[in-house]
């Protein structure tokens, strides 16, 4: 056997097991998988994550895209006379009556004539005289359906008809009084020939008949607000009864010659500062005033600001304020946790305490302390911010100082030490990538306690982000506060935004802790 | 010996915060301008000779100086000067204590129970439809803000129901005790908005627990030697489940203390949230200064008290060890 072993083979016999080809590693036939990507895949499996996701995004895309889409007023534009009002879509409205910017009352039937007065006052211009039906029919008429009545007994125990209606809130300001100078009384005019629009309206006398003179509203003779009244022929005046044929006795001023009076000097020395007080119909003077129809596709806040706008100014505010906070913690979190943990020793125990004792105060009265200091001189979203800055880092520098602890005594570390790396590359090169998943996940954690917290201070009063050009969803929420039970809409739309984000970001983050965590690789499958 | 000394250092490291936080909360405070109450010149005048008295226009090192001297010797907190004139700080604290107290105790009574049966269920039905039931309505219910509760509930039973009233009595329609049935009565609305939120954490906490605790090997073993499933549940995984979940409980307790600020705003509850934000807007520095202590003593509190009883529920867990 020894012979065979040592069997001389020749030297010729020997070749290559690839003769004319060179060596070469074998590719791989997949891209290879690095930590992210690993992360990003397993993100993408997490079902209710992805569904959050797209969320964030909509709900975003709604406060980026709202401003855009609504052309005719951004976000300064406030109307005083239409505050709370419901959402109202005219052209929804008139196509599949959605949107009408109504509301459901139950009235009796002194409620129900001054409702359907404006529709007839607004047919009757010229004290032509229109009956209750006409009034109904009007384009101006507040009533948008009417019931049949029902008999209830009253207070007193006497019948009276009861009416279910819808009311349209923008159409029931009705007439206003407003005084105007001669030029823009000019301008009202041309405008009303132009548009066929009617705006102005006779001006009614302020007589016996006329319960409550400040309300332009009181068109026709009464003796109480919705107890019309007509003059017999013995000049007495005797009640009038509810009926669609019924036509209100008009009080309108009149000249002499019987027709009605539109304007009425009331004061201002020469042509440019002259005063006049007219009467106008709201809805149309609206028009006159700004060019279009009133559309609020949110309805208004309780200012008498487009809501839809103010949501979406709310929604960027908070957004906002929630990703700078999270980027500058980030940053701040992960030097201050870099160095705490890399060094160690005394500077560690020392720097410890700092956070320690910037832990120990409660948030809140960090955030009152900045703004009782600061909201004067810089501002309360600066001081909000600088409030948010002053503690939010320790968190995240919590996290990274233990993965320090963890990472820095590591074979690998001490090589590139041996190897003459400075400490900054040490920490920044070495160890730090290690702590990026967790310090990630906290991050996108602290975007909805952010909001959270936000809307919470201003909820309470103690921060105020609410202004002429924006507001804060926290904001939206604290104005619509013990008004809400009547407008409803005040509290509804804000409350789910804000429901939402907070649910959103929650499983969003959730699924980002997850999908960070390489321990729980494989176990969902 | 050692959890003693260990205890002892938590302590004097928390009054070590606690003196540095109030300091540097008392210098910021004293450094803005006390505005006078209201009233006619002449009690101005004399609000000024008290404030001359008690040292309010010295050198704020000072007015450092007496005011950790009165606190010491007298107990002495300050005075409120515009919530309620001359009425001591401590007193009005401690006045506002009870409502708070009441309404968290009340509500976690109800949803400590609740959340932990809840949590149980969701981990022994793991998987199932039940369980997913409970953990989406547990996340929904974790992320929704407090006041979205409070505002539901308010429309529900007060609005729609007209069951409750809209906010708590005050002291005097309530037969003038914080203990009468009126009063219980009148908290419901506010009880039940707090409690959603802690049930739900409750719930997802356990439920987390318990699910790791059931498929761990011991509950194999268990199983093998013959107990029944609910035998096993009952006796080793809920036991080992509860460490984690009694020191959360534990802290929620000192966390009534605190109260939630928003809450008690909704409901009109006179208590200490209530009166931490009205001294904000009255500018009323001592009733600040004296509710800034109390929150974050409390807070603090909390995460020794976590801390200490991680230690005596599991004796695994060697507090101070290195």
């Amino acid at each position: 056997m020894a012979e065979n072993i040592n069997m001389n083979i020749p030297k010729e016999k020997f070749r290559f097991v690839q003769e004319n080809e060179k060596i070469k590693d074998k590719k791989f036939d997949d891209k290879p998988i690095g930590y992210f990507k690993d992360a990003w895949i397993r993100f993408k499996k997490n079902r209710a994550s992805v569904v959050a996701a797209v969320i964030i995004i909509l709900i975003l895309l709604f406060s980026i895209l709202t401003p855009m889409f609504i052309t005719t007023h951004d976000n300064s534009f406030m109307v005083p006379q239409y505050q709370r009002k419901p959402a109202r879509v005219t052209a929804l409205r008139d196509s599949i009556g959605l949107l009408d910017g109504g509301v459901d009352r139950t009235v009796t039937e002194p409620e129900l004539i001054r409702l359907a007065s404006m529709g007839v006052a607004a047919a009757n211009y010229d004290g032509s005289g229109a009956t209750m039906q006409e009034g109904y029919d009007n384009y101006h008429s507040p009533l948008i359906s009417v019931s049949e009545p029902t008999v209830v007994l009253n207070a007193k125990k006497k019948e009276v008809n009861q009416y279910d209606i819808r009311v349209d809130t923008y159409l029931e300001v009705g007439f206003l009084y407003d005084s105007i100078k001669q030029e823009d009384l000019q301008k009202i005019l041309d405008f009303e020939k132009e548009s066929g629009l009617k705006v102005l309206y006779p001006l009614v006398e302020a007589n016996e008949f006329n319960p409550d003179p400040t309300d332009a509203n009181n068109w026709y003779k009464a003796k109480k607000i919705g107890n019309p009244v007509y003059i017999n022929e013995k000049g007495k005046a005797k009640t009038l009864d509810y009926s669609l044929d019924m036509v209100l006795e008009d009080n309108y001023k009149r000249d002499e010659n019987g027709n009605p009076i539109y304007y009425e000097y009331t004061g201002g020395g020469d042509i440019n500062t002259a005063q006049y007080k007219v009467r106008v119909l709201y809805y149309n003077y609206y028009q006159y005033l700004y060019g279009f129809e009133p559309n609020y596709i949110m309805g208004t806040e309780s200012q008498g600001y487009d809501m839809a706008l103010r949501i979406a100014g709310g929604i960027q505010t908070s957004l906002l304020i929630a990703i700078f906070v999270c980027v500058v913690n980030f940053i701040l979190g992960a030097m201050y946790g870099a160095v705490e943990g890399y060094y160690g020793g005394t500077l560690d125990l020392v720097l410890e305490r700092i956070s320690d004792i910037l832990n120990g105060v409660p948030f809140i009265i960090v955030a009152s302390l900045f703004q009782i200091h600061l909201a004067a001189k810089v501002g309360a979203l600066p001081s909000l911010l600088f409030a948010y800055v002053l503690t939010g880092w320790i968190g995240t520098a919590y996290r990274v100082r233990t993965q320090f602890y963890r990472f820095k005594n590591q074979e690998y570390v001490m090589a590139a030490r041996t190897l003459g790396a400075r400490d900054s590359r040490i920490i920044w090169k070495h160890i730090f990538p290690n702590t990026l998943g967790t310090i990630i996940t906290s991050s996108a954690l602290a975007i909805p306690s952010t909001i959270m917290s936000e809307s919470m201070l201003s909820y309470l009063g103690i921060v105020k982000l609410g202004g002429a050009t924006g507001t804060s969803l926290g904001t939206l929420l604290a104005d619509a506060e013990s008004r809400w039970i009547q407008f409803p809409h005040l509290m509804l739309y804000p409350a789910i935004i804000i429901s939402l984000l907070m649910i959103c970001f929650n499983l969003f983050g959730n699924g980002l802790r997850d999908a960070f965590n390489p321990s729980l690789r494989g176990v969902e499958d | 010996m050692k959890m003693a000394k260990y205890i002892l250092k938590r302590f004097l490291l928390m009054f070590f915060v606690l003196f540095v936080i109030v300091s540097i909360a008392f210098i910021l405070v004293r450094m803005l301008e006390r505005p006078l109450p209201d009233g006619n010149a002449a009690q101005q005048e004399i609000v000024k000779i008290r404030w001359t008295e008690l040292g309010y226009f010295e050198p704020i090192l000072v007015q450092y100086g007496i005011y950790f001297k009165n606190i010491f010797t007298n107990w002495d907190f300050g005075t409120s000067w515009t919530i309620k004139y001359m009425e001591p700080a401590w007193d009005l604290l401690v006045g506002r204590l009870l409502p708070t107290v009441l309404v968290n105790l009340y509500s976690l009574i109800f949803s400590i129970p609740a959340g932990i049966a809840l949590g149980i269920y969701a981990a022994i039905k793991k998987n199932r439809w039940q369980d997913t039931f409970i953990s989406t309505a547990v996340m929904i219910f974790v992320s929704v803000p407090s006041y979205v509760y409070a505002f539901l509930v308010q429309f529900i039973f007060y609005f729609k129901l007209g069951w409750l009233p809209l906010t708590v009595y005050s002291l005097a329609d309530a037969g003038g005790s914080w203990f009468t049935w009126p009063m219980f009565y009148s908290m419901i609305a506010p009880i039940l908005a707090l409690s959603f939120g802690t049930i739900a954490g409750l719930a997802r906490f356990t439920r987390a627990e318990l699910t790791e605790t059931l498929t761990s090997d011991y509950m194999l073993l268990a199983r093998t030697k013959g107990l029944t499933r609910s035998q096993a549940t009952s006796r080793h995984a809920l036991k080992n489940a509860m460490v984690p979940i009694l020191p959360m409980i534990i802290s929620s307790f000192v966390g009534i203390l605190g109260g939630s600020f928003v809450i008690e705003k909704i409901f009109s509850i006179p208590g200490v949230g209530n009166l931490y934000v009205n001294s904000i807007f009255q500018r009323d520095y001592d009733v600040f200064m004296i509710d800034s202590i109390f929150y974050t003593l409390i807070g603090l509190l909390a995460n020794i008290l976590v801390d200490i009883s991680y230690g005596f529920i599991d004796p695994r867990i060697r507090m101070g060890e290195k």
